[in-house]
């Protein structure tokens, strides 16, 4: 591809999604504690549940894989309402409907980039704070991967409430309101797994596959309710 | 075989192809009320059209509508020759947003837009794109630190860094000073001469030759 004066142009072999994928990392980067942010919430969270339930070692251990999970859950919430919102206000949306890229797979790569940047961190994080919560050694992992697998769905629906409230000025509680009772079956089955030790009767597959099943769902329906949901925005 | 080589060359260079942006008895409603109605206009490759009218006339409603941001309440809207492309993905809308991450570079932003509305037409380089507009000095300055008129141009910069046949200006000289406003006049006959199209709504002066078109005022 050659332009008017004959010179290549260098972003013709660049691909758009990747385009889009690199420059939302960067942004979330630069707002200095993006990532950060969400974990010290998460941080913040497990801690006052600690406090609140006082110094049985005993029954913390036994309800540190919910604990965790309901602070995971609260701390993905904190980014969702910029999700869509701060490229509807710059009005960098627009020009993302112009694109030939279909909007389904624009929506996808941006919730790729925001579960990097929010999900992935709290997965890693887990076992820590699973630590401070007397929380036996050998859950650590179920907790961790129930994380990693869960959150991934748990980010996708999000995306549903962000692009639903996207024009909406104070759009943050209204998409909490949205959102939260359709994480049920995440949380469930993700504090089902999170549970599972070597010594628990349910197996630690079982919820955990079921888990992994809710994540492809979402990855194959919330994109095309988000973008829905985006071109509408206009009317 | 010499003369279709021939023919080739001078179709390369031409740009554009051929081709005619037509709206037929447009009808939009914004808020449940009808901004205006049976609304008709051709633009044909190299032309223009200048949309100006009182303020709430529906100038950036039209462009809006263009760019296929809102539905249309009756009416056609066509390009011809039809491509498997829709009017949208042919256009560029530079709208009031400048449509730039403050966080991001100059550089960044553009390098970002390149690739997102590029459609296989290809575009110039973004150093070129914004040494155009004289920007050279703030590429790679976070789009936050630059003035009104510096982000103004920026976004205009998008332009010439993806190639689009159709473009669709919401107040395009807003907060330009003279010097820029000339030279985007210049880069707006550039792209005509190139065999592409222009809407612009405006309420100054662009220097576009094609037609005027005046939307009512409001009752």
């Amino acid at each position: 591809m050659k332009n008017a004066k004959g010179v290549p142009a260098k972003h013709a072999a660049k691909s758009p999604l990747f385009a889009l994928f690199i420059r939302d990392l960067r942004a979330s980067q630069r707002i200095g504690g993006g990532t950060s942010l969400g974990v010290v919430f998460f941080l913040i969270l497990v801690t006052l549940s600690a406090f609140a339930i006082g110094p049985d070692l005993a029954l913390l251990g036994k309800i540190a894989p919910a604990i965790l999970w309901i602070s995971g859950l609260l701390a993905t919430l904190l980014g969702f309402d910029r999700l869509f919102q701060a490229d509807h206000e710059d009005g960098s949306l627009d020009l993302l409907l112009t694109s030939s890229t279909p909007l389904e797979l624009i929506v996808l790569v941006k919730c790729l980039a925001h579960w990097i940047v929010t999900g992935l961190p709290l997965a890693a994080a887990a076992p820590f704070f699973g630590l401070m919560l007397n929380l036996p050694i050998n859950q650590l992992w179920s907790v961790t991967l129930s994380l990693l697998a869960g959150t991934p769905a748990l980010t996708l629906i999000g995306a549903i409430g962000a692009a639903l409230t996207v024009s909406l000025r104070r759009g943050g509680l209204l998409l909490a309101i949205l959102i939260l009772p359709l994480c049920v079956p995440v949380l469930i089955f993700g504090v089902a797994a999170a549970s599972a030790g070597p010594d628990s009767l349910m197996p630690f597959a079982t919820p955990f596959l079921i888990l992994c099943a809710l994540t492809l769902i979402a990855i194959a329906g919330a994109p095309f309710a988000a973008a829905f949901a985006l071109r509408q925005t206009g009317t | 075989m010499i003369e279709e080589s021939v023919i080739l060359v001078v179709c390369a260079a031409h740009g554009f192809i051929i081709m005619q942006l037509s709206a037929s008895r447009l009808t939009v409603e914004r808020g449940g009320r009808i901004l205006f109605s049976d609304l008709s206009f051709a633009i044909e490759t190299g032309g223009s059209l200048t949309v100006t009218g009182p303020n709430g006339a529906g100038k950036s409603t039209l462009l809006r509508v263009l760019a296929g941001f809102l539905p249309l309440a009756g009416g056609t809207l066509s390009l011809t020759p039809a491509s498997g492309e829709t009017l949208a993905e042919q256009a560029h809308y530079v709208g009031h947003a400048d449509a730039l991450k403050s966080l991001l570079t100059v550089t960044e932003n553009l390098e970002f837009l390149g690739p997102m509305l590029d459609a296989g037409r290809g575009g110039m380089a973004v150093e070129k794109a914004l040494a155009a507009f004289g920007l050279s000095h703030v590429a790679g300055l976070p789009a936050a630190y630059l003035s009104a008129g510096q982000r103004r141009r920026v976004a205009l910069a998008r332009l010439l860094v993806v190639k689009r046949p159709v473009w669709l200006l919401d107040e395009p000289l807003t907060a330009l000073d003279a010097a820029s406003q000339g030279l985007m006049a210049q880069i707006m006959a550039a792209h005509l001469a190139e065999g592409g199209m222009i809407v612009a709504a405006t309420h100054t002066y662009l220097g576009l030759a094609g037609r005027e078109l005046r939307l009512g005022a409001v009752p």
